[in-house]
C-alpha cells in the first residue's frame, strides 16, 4: 500500500520528465496553444503540493521513496518540510507560467518544441534537487540542472556569445557540483546514512573535528558558484544571453537559489560556527553591494535585473550567515517576494521587448498608456522590490530589519551593508519602473504594443500573489514563511509577520533610511553610473576576463603537457613504461624489507638441468648475437627451454601452449622487423645501450626477488583443492585447467577474450595506417 | 618466401596442423588441450599458409575476414552464457545435454578458439601483407 502511494508520488514529481518527452511533439501539432497545454503538468504539481502545505505547516513533513540500489543502501527517497514544499511550489508555479509565456514568446521559432521540453527536463530536475532525501540523488538532480541549464542558456547555439556563456555556467557550476560530490561523501562518511533529513539532526559532525571544515569549505564553494557569489558571478549576467523566460525562471527562484537552498537545507548541521558565520556573511555581504552597484551601472534592462539577481544572492547569503530565528524568518520571507517580483520583472521585460523592440533603458519612456497591463505589472513587481507595504516585500526588509541591533560592531557592519544593499537595489526598482513607463513617449524600434495574454499573464499574477497577502497575512506567515525559517534554524521558529510597526524602533528608522537613500540613489542615478564607467575604465581586469585567462591557461598547460609526455619517440615510451614496473617492483619490496631468504632448492633431474642450461644459452644469444634475427630466434629458444620446464614439472598445458606462443612469437617478431624495414642489426650508442641494458636487469632482478619472497610464504591451497574436487562433479571435465578456464572462471575468460579482440584490431589499425613513403 | 620444398608441403603441413587443433580444442575439456591452445596452433597454420602461398590464398580460404571470425567467437562464447538467462541461473552457467555429451563450456571454448585464431591471423596476414609490397 504504502510502496503504492510512493510510486505515484515519483511519478507526480518526475512528471515533468514524461511531459518534456512529449514537448517537441506537442508544440508541433499544436501550434500556439502549446503552452498552454504542457502548463497543465507544473500546474497539476501545483496543486498536488499545494495539498501538503496544512501538514507540512503543522509540523509533519511528507516523506516517500522507493529503494533504488539497495545493495548500496541507496533509495530514491524525497523529504518534503517548510523549506523544499515552498521552493518546489515557487518552482512549479512560477514554470507554469514560464511556459505558457514560452510558448507564446517563442512563437513561429523553429526549435520551439526543443526548447520547451529542455525547460521542462530543467524544471523536473530542480524539483527533484529540492525535495530530495538522500545526497545522492540530490547530487544527481544537481547536475541535471547543471546540464540543462547548459542547454538554456546556450539555446541560440549559432551566436557565439551564447555558447560562451552557456559554456561559461557549466564550468562554473559544474565545479560546484563536484565539491558538492566531495563534501556529500564526507559528510555520508562521517555520519554513515545518506538520507539528509537524518544527516541534520546527527550530532556527530562538530564532534568529529577534522571533518566540519572540509565539509564545510566544500559545501559552501558548492553553493557560492551555483548562487553566484564573488568570486563565481560571472557566469550569472553572461547568462542573460539566454532567451528572456529563461533568464526570467532561472534567475528569480530555480537555478541561482539551489545554492541557497543548499546552504539552507545543511544550516541546521553547519551554521554557527565562526567559521561559518564569517565566510557566508563576508562573501555574502560583498556580493550583495558589488551586485547592486554594478546594476546601477547597467543600462540593458536584462543585465541590470541580472546583477539585481546577484546583489538578493548575496543578501540571502549574508542572512543565513547571520543564522538565528530572526535571520531565518528573513531569508524565508525574502526568497518567497523575490522569487516573485523577480520572475514578473524579467517576464515584465521580455514582454518590453517583444512589443518595442529593444531593452535598452534610455531608449525607452512614456509607454504607461500603451502597455498598460505590463506597466501594472512592473509597477507591482517593483514596488515589492523597493519594499513598499503592503507588498510581499516590505515584509521581507521587515523581517530582515527585526533582528538588527547595535550590539556588537559586526551587527552593526552587517546592519549598514543590509540598508545599503538594500538601498541601491531600490533605487534600480525605481529606476525599472520609473524610466520606462514614465515620461515622454520615445520612438523604439517597433510601435509599442501590448503582448498577448500569454506574456502578461504570468506577471501579472505574481504580481498580486504579492499584493494578495495583505488580506492573508497571518496564514502566510504560519503557512509558508514560518515552516521554511524551521527548517532553516533546526527548531520551531514563531512568525511574526504583520503591518503593525512602532514609529520609534530602530527596524522601523532603518526602513525609512534605506527607502530615503533608495529615492537619493534613483535621483543620482545617471551620475552613479558616469562614476562607476569612470571607475571601470582604471579597473579592466575583470572576474569575466580572469575565467578566459584561466580557461585559456589549462588549454595552454593540457597542450604543454600532451607534447611533453606525448612526443612520439617509441624508445622513449618503452623506457618510461620500464622504469615505472622497476619503480613498482621495486619500492613495496625496499619500503617494506621484503629481502627473501636464500631458497632451499630441490635437487634437480638431469632434463631439468638441460632446459635450464638452453634458457641461460638461449638468453647469452640473445644479448651476443650480432643481427637482429639471430636475437629474435635466440629469444625463441629460451622460451622454448622455459616451455620445457613447464612440461618437467608436470603443467603439460602451460608448457604446450608456451611452445606454440614461443613459435608464433618468433614468426610474428620476425615479420614486424621485415614489415617495419629495419636494418639488420641494432646500432644503439653505449649510453643507450647501458640504460635499456640496466633497466631491464633492474626489472628482471625485481621480479625474481618478489617471486622468490611469494614463494617464500605458505601456500593456501583451498581453491585449488575445491576446483580438484568439483571439476568433474559439477563441471563434467578432467582437464582442471581448461575447466576453470571455460566455466569455473568463465567471466574472466570473456574478458580476456575481449582484450585478446581488442588488441586484433588496434594492431591492425596500426598495421593498415598509410604511411607517406619514405626515400631510401 | 620462394621455396618449392615448403610450397609443395605446406597444403599438407597446413591440413595437419588444423585438424590437430580442432583435436586439441575438443579434447581439451578432459585431456591438456582447449580453445586457447587449438586456436594458437591454427594461427601457426595460417602463418605457414601465408609464408608459402602468399597471404591473398590465405584470406580466399578463410572466406570472410580473419576479425569476423573473432568477431564470431566473441559472439559464441557471449551466446553460450546467455543461454542461462533462459533458466533464470547467473550468466555463463553451464548448462548440458543429457550424459554431459557436450555442454554450454564446450560452445564456450569453441568461441575462445575462433577469437585467438581470428585475431592472431588478421595480425599476421596484416604484417604478411605488408611484406609482399617492402
Amino acid at each position: 500500500m504504502t510502496l503504492d502511494f510512493d510510486a505515484f508520488a515519483i511519478l507526480l514529481l518526475l512528471a515533468p520528465f514524461f511531459a518534456a518527452l512529449l514537448a517537441p511533439l506537442v508544440a508541433h501539432e499544436l501550434g500556439r496553444a502549446a503552452g498552454w497545454v504542457l502548463a497543465i503538468v507544473p500546474a497539476g504539481q501545483v496543486v498536488a503540493l499545494y495539498t501538503l502545505l496544512g501538514g507540512v505547516a503543522a509540523g509533519r513533513p511528507a516523506t516517500f521513496g522507493i529503494d533504488w540500489v539497495p545493495a548500496l543502501d541507496l533509495r530514491l527517497s524525497f523529504y518534503i518540510d517548510g523549506l523544499s514544499l515552498t521552493f518546489a511550489l515557487l518552482i512549479a508555479g512560477i514554470g507554469a507560467a514560464i511556459v505558457v509565456y514560452s510558448g507564446a514568446y517563442l512563437a513561429g521559432h523553429p526549435h520551439r518544441g526543443r526548447f520547451m521540453a529542455i525547460l521542462l527536463l530543467f524544471m523536473g530536475a530542480m524539483e527533484g534537487l529540492v525535495l530530495s532525501d538522500s545526497i545522492v540523488s540530490l547530487f544527481t538532480f544537481w547536475e541535471l540542472t547543471a546540464v540543462t541549464s547548459f542547454l538554456l542558456i546556450g539555446f541560440e547555439h549559432e551566436r557565439m556569445a551564447a555558447r560562451r556563456a552557456a559554456t561559461q555556467a557549466l564550468v562554473i557550476t559544474g565545479l560546484g557540483g563536484l565539491s558538492l560530490l566531495a563534501g556529500g561523501v564526507l559528510l555520508h562518511l562521517i555520519s554513515g546514512t545518506w538520507q539528509i533529513s537524518a544527516v541534520a539532526s546527527s550530532p556527530t559532525l562538530r564532534q568529529s573535528g577534522w571533518a566540519y571544515p572540509w565539509i564545510l569549505g566544500f559545501i559552501v564553494v558548492a553553493a557560492f558558484t551555483k548562487s553566484a557569489q564573488i568570486p563565481f558571478h560571472v557566469w550569472l549576467p553572461n547568462a542573460m544571453e539566454a532567451p528572456t523566460p529563461v533568464s526570467a525562471y532561472l534567475h528569480s527562484a530555480t537555478m541561482v537559489q539551489a545554492g541557497v537552498y543548499l546552504l539552507a537545507r545543511l544550516s541546521p548541521l553547519l551554521a554557527g560556527t565562526p567559521a561559518w558565520m564569517i565566510t557566508l556573511s563576508v562573501f555574502g555581504g560583498a556580493t550583495l553591494l558589488w551586485g547592486a552597484l554594478i546594476a546601477l551601472r547597467q543600462t540593458d534592462l536584462k543585465r541590470m535585473l541580472a546583477h539585481t539577481t546577484v546583489a538578493s544572492l548575496g543578501l540571502l547569503t549574508l542572512l543565513l550567515g547571520i543564522g538565528g530565528p530572526q535571520a531565518a524568518l528573513a531569508v524565508a520571507a525574502y526568497f518567497v517576494a523575490h522569487a516573485l517580483y523577480k520572475g514578473g520583472l524579467f517576464l515584465v521585460v521580455g514582454t518590453l521587448e517583444h512589443g518595442t523592440g529593444t531593452r535598452d533603458l534610455a531608449a525607452l519612456g512614456g509607454l504607461r498608456d500603451h502597455m498598460t497591463i505590463s506597466f501594472i505589472a512592473a509597477a507591482l513587481g517593483a514596488l515589492s522590490m523597493f519594499g513598499v507595504p503592503p507588498l510581499l516585500g516590505y515584509l521581507a526588509k521587515e523581517a530582515m530589519f527585526a533582528g538588527a541591533s547595535l550590539a556588537t560592531p559586526a551587527t552593526i557592519v552587517a546592519g549598514a551593508v543590509l540598508v545599503i544593499g538594500n538601498a541601491l537595489l531600490g533605487g534600480v526598482a525605481l529606476a525599472i519602473l520609473i524610466r520606462p513607463f514614465m515620461g515622454a513617449l520615445k520612438p523604439t524600434p517597433l510601435p509599442p504594443h501590448e503582448g498577448p495574454l500569454a506574456l502578461w499573464i504570468g506577471p501579472v499574477l505574481f504580481g498580486l500573489a504579492g499584493l494578495g497577502v495583505v488580506f492573508a497575512v497571518g496564514a502566510y506567515g504560519e503557512t509558508i514563511v514560518g515552516p521554511i525559517a524551521s527548517a532553516i534554524a533546526g527548531g520551531k521558529v514563531d512568525p511574526h509577520l504583520g503591518y503593525t510597526v512602532s514609529l520609534a524602533s530602530l527596524p522601523f528608522g532603518l526602513s525609512v533610511l534605506t527607502w530615503g537613500l533608495g529615492i537619493l540613489a534613483y535621483w543620482q542615478l545617471d551620475r552613479i553610473r558616469a562614476g562607476l564607467i569612470a571607475v571601470e575604465r582604471y579597473f579592466t581586469w575583470t572576474a569575466d576576463r580572469s575565467f578566459d585567462w584561466l580557461m585559456f591557461g589549462v588549454i595552454r598547460f593540457a597542450g604543454v603537457l600532451t607534447r611533453t609526455l606525448q612526443h612520439g619517440r617509441l624508445e622513449l615510451y618503452l623506457v618510461a613504461i620500464f622504469a615505472a614496473v622497476a619503480l613498482t617492483l621495486l619500492a613495496p619490496a625496499v619500503m617494506l624489507h621484503l629481502g627473501p631468504a636464500m631458497p632451499a632448492l630441490a635437487p634437480l633431474r638431469p632434463q631439468e638441468w638441460g632446459a635450464i642450461a638452453l634458457a641461460i644459452a638461449g638468453l647469452a644469444a640473445v644479448v651476443l648475437a650480432p643481427t637482429r634475427l639471430g636475437a629474435i630466434v635466440a629469444l625463441g629458444v629460451q622460451g622454448l627451454a622455459l616451455g620445457l620446464i613447464f612440461i618437467f614439472l608436470g603443467a603439460p598445458d602451460l608448457g604446450f601452449t608456451q611452445l606454440v606462443i614461443e613459435v608464433l612469437s618468433v614468426v610474428i617478431l620476425a615479420l614486424v622487423m621485415t614489415r617495419l624495414n629495419l636494418g639488420v642489426r641494432d646500432p644503439r650508442p653505449l649510453e643507450d645501450w647501458l640504460r635499456d641494458g640496466s633497466l631491464a636487469l633492474i626489472c628482471g632482478g625485481a621480479l625474481a626477488v618478489i617471486l622468490l619472497r611469494v614463494v617464500e610464504s605458505a601456500f593456501d591451497d583451498r581453491l585449488g583443492r575445491f576446483f580438484i574436487e568439483n571439476s568433474v562433479v559439477l563441471a563434467h571435465g578432467h582437464n582442471i585447467v581448461n575447466v576453470i578456464l571455460v566455466d569455473f572462471r568463465g567471466l574472466d575468460t570473456l574478458g580476456e577474450i575481449s582484450v585478446v579482440l581488442t588488441a586484433g584490431i588496434a594492431a591492425l589499425a596500426l598495421l593498415r595506417r598509410k604511411e607517406p613513403e619514405v626515400p631510401r | 618466401m620462394n621455396s618449392l620444398i615448403l610450397r609443395t608441403a605446406a597444403p599438407f603441413i597446413v591440413t595437419v596442423m588444423v585438424l590437430f587443433s580442432l583435436a586439441v580444442l575438443l579434447r581439451g575439456h578432459n585431456h591438456p588441450g582447449g580453445g586457447f591452445i587449438g586456436g594458437l596452433i591454427a594461427a601457426a597454420a595460417v602463418a605457414v599458409y601465408g609464408m608459402s602461398h602468399g597471404e591473398a590464398a590465405v584470406r580466399r580460404l578463410l572466406r570472410v575476414d580473419a576479425l569476423a571470425w573473432a568477431g564470431i567467437g566473441l559472439l559464441l562464447a557471449l551466446a553460450s552464457g546467455l543461454v542461462s538467462a533462459v533458466t533464470d541461473d547467473p550468466f555463463l552457467t553451464g548448462h548440458w545435454l543429457p550424459w554431459n555429451l557436450f555442454g554450454t563450456p564446450g560452445l564456450f571454448d569453441i568461441g575462445v578458439y575462433l577469437i585467438v585464431f581470428g585475431a592472431l591471423s588478421a595480425i599476421l596476414l596484416a604484417l604478411e601483407d605488408g611484406e609482399g609490397e617492402a
